[in-house]
């Protein structure tokens, strides 16, 4: 097993955990962060990818800089909404 | 203008709803940001008129693709635009009916404190369904993915209660979820073949266990986007707590822009990798989708909640274009893509009929509650003496819906039972006619409560808090109903525009 396939199937393996949390854990933070590792998960199949040859192909980590701005603006925005939906709900037992 | 140059148009169609979205954040008072919605949507419009324009005047039928490379960089490396009959139609229909949510908007939010957010998202959201009809590159799929889900989050998260904060919640993790799926096999793919353009993947691909999991993996990210059934759970409070015009475009388009990615991945670019019994599969889970939607848009309590099951149960039609796929034993090539391009007219046709029955039914289910307050089905009896024009919309666009003659969904459905048969999967039938007997028996169920007098009294006063709206928005909604009835006059139109670029 060259090291190339090995960090792709261990980025594979990564993934299956991380679907594996967002499926199986109730916790809505926890559900954030399985996702974060799935992601995580993906971008190492694209490096892992990427050093085939002599040179490095440049084009997956490309993408896999996109992919981690999309992983922030997700996260971001999740968070923020169970920030928000918190405040209602402290909103409403105090009422 | 020669069809060469026409092709320079295309990114015009992504560019000016990021302005739209860029100047409404600039702009903080009511009227501006109004007035640059109603621009943006006319200029949009201008835009697909030249386009469609000359696409006819060289003749629609020939096999013509208009396509722009991104600042000049060619595939591999660049991004391109590409345009063919398929696309073509469903921009048309993001076209006209943001122009027609754009002027609905304008005056649902005209009290709400929601509309400084609403404009930049709305422009963010059609750009990036714009940007996805056009996109001939499966990593820039990939990120007009994200737009749409981020834009179409926020849009859900707008109502502002814990309902709507939940449901917004569960879309954002089942969207993020959906595109890593689909992202995975982008990097599989791009491993495999060292290219991310559509026409030199097609060309590429080859059946192998790699070609095999991409296909699975882009097919669940896909088919968790579309809801189709059993992965719908997060749609109904999703479309069913979004205001009104949001309820619309989601229903109407948004599901439709994943729906669109599985056909060109099923039908064009890894179409060495589909077999029969994947085609089958999805198939029956689109049957299931059918009578599981109706059913539960029978026992909905609320209206909206009702419409957006309904919804549930159109995707359902949708996916049985794949069993109408399958290749028999002994037909010709020829024989097989005829088949092909009178499935994909079926599906096409049947798109633009739910798209315009379900904004039509958003709006008017959105008039009901911004005039009452509530929108309880059980709560609505007479109210058709207050909101006629709504509740006309509703049974118009009901009967699109139920398939009904002379209705565009009559027509759609018409069109995919003629396939079925004349593939001889004669189940299909009987699915496709129950699922009009149940989307009829939940229809029926508000019209004839609305429409019937309240017993104990004769002259009922108006209810309580009732407000009446700005006649603009039931109209809006009548124009849409209406359009699926004129759509069912000419038939030719949709089937003509499809068969461009296509029917190779």
């Amino acid at each position: 097993m060259t090291q190339a396939l090995a960090y792709s199937v261990f980025g594979i393996i990564l993934f299956g955990i991380g679907l594996f949390g967002v499926l199986a854990i109730a916790h809505v933070v926890k559900k954030i962060l399985a996702i974060n590792i799935c992601g995580v998960g993906v971008f190492m199949v694209f490096i892992a990818n990427a050093s085939t040859g002599a040179s490095p192909d440049f084009v997956p980590h490309a993408m896999v800089l996109t992919g981690i701005v999309v992983a922030v603006a997700g996260t971001a925005l999740a968070l923020s909404l169970v920030c928000r939906i918190n405040a209602l709900e402290k909103q409403k037992d105090d009422v | 203008m020669p069809l060469a140059d026409m092709s320079t148009l295309l990114p015009l169609l992504v560019a000016i709803p990021l302005v739209g979205a860029i100047v409404s954040v600039l702009l903080n008072t009511k009227n501006a940001q109004v007035l640059t919605g109603l621009l943006t949507a006319m200029s949009l419009l201008l835009v697909i008129g030249l386009i469609l324009g000359g696409l006819s005047l060289n003749g629609a039928g020939d096999t013509i693709t208009l396509r722009y490379s991104l600042a000049g960089w060619v595939a591999p490396l660049g991004i391109a635009l590409s345009l063919d009959g398929f696309s073509a139609l469903l921009i048309t229909l993001t076209t006209f009916l943001v122009a027609v949510l754009t002027l609905y908007s304008a005056f649902y939010f005209s009290a709400s404190p929601a509309r400084v957010h609403f404009w930049p998202l709305w422009w963010l959201l059609v750009a990036g369904i714009n940007a996805l009809f056009l996109s001939a590159d499966i990593f820039n799929v990939y990120v007009t993915l994200e737009i749409i889900g981020l834009a179409a989050v926020a849009l859900v998260a707008l109502s502002g209660n814990k309902e709507g904060l939940t449901a917004a919640l569960r879309y954002l993790l089942v969207g993020l979820l959906g595109s890593l799926c689909y992202l995975l096999a982008v990097a599989l793919l791009y491993h495999a073949y060292g290219t991310l353009d559509f026409a030199q993947l097609a060309e590429r691909v080859e059946p192998n266990p790699l070609s095999w999991a991409a296909l699975a993996l882009i097919t669940v990210g896909l088919v968790l986007k579309t809801a189709l059934v059993p992965l719908h759970f997060w749609l109904p409070y999703a479309h069913g707590s979004a205001p009104a015009p949001v309820s619309a475009i989601l229903s109407a388009l948004v599901v439709k822009a994943s729906f669109y990615l599985l056909v060109r991945f099923w039908m064009e670019i890894l179409t060495p990798a589909v077999t029969n019994e994947a085609l089958m599969l999805l198939g029956v889970f689109g049957g299931l989708a059918i009578i599981w939607g109706c059913v539960q848009a029978l026992r909905a309590k609320r209206l909206k909640l009702m419409v957006a099951y309904s919804t549930v149960a159109q995707i359902g039609y949708l996916f049985l274009l794949f069993p109408l796929l399958m290749s028999t034993d002994g037909a010709s090539a020829s024989q097989l893509a005829a088949q092909h391009q009178s499935a994909l007219a079926a599906v096409s046709y049947f798109i633009v009929a739910h798209a315009c029955a379900k904004a039509a039914m958003f709006i008017a289910a959105g008039n009901i509650i911004h005039s009452l307050g509530h929108d309880d089905i059980a709560r609505l009896q007479g109210m058709a003496k207050y909101m006629p024009l709504s509740l006309f919309t509703f049974a118009i666009a009901g009967g699109s819906l139920i398939g009904l003659p002379p209705s565009a969904g009559f027509i759609a459905k018409w069109l995919l039972l003629n396939v079925a048969i004349d593939t001889q999967q004669w189940w299909w039938v009987l699915i496709i006619l129950t699922g009009g007997l149940l989307a009829a028996l939940a229809i029926f169920r508000v019209l004839d409560l609305a429409f019937i007098k309240p017993e104990h009294a004769c002259e009922q006063s108006a209810p309580d808090n009732w407000q009446k709206v700005p006649v603009a928005m039931p109209v809006s909604g009548l124009a849409l109903a209406l359009c699926t009835m004129a759509l069912g006059f000419n038939a030719d139109l949709i089937i003509d525009l499809v068969s461009i670029g296509g029917g190779e």
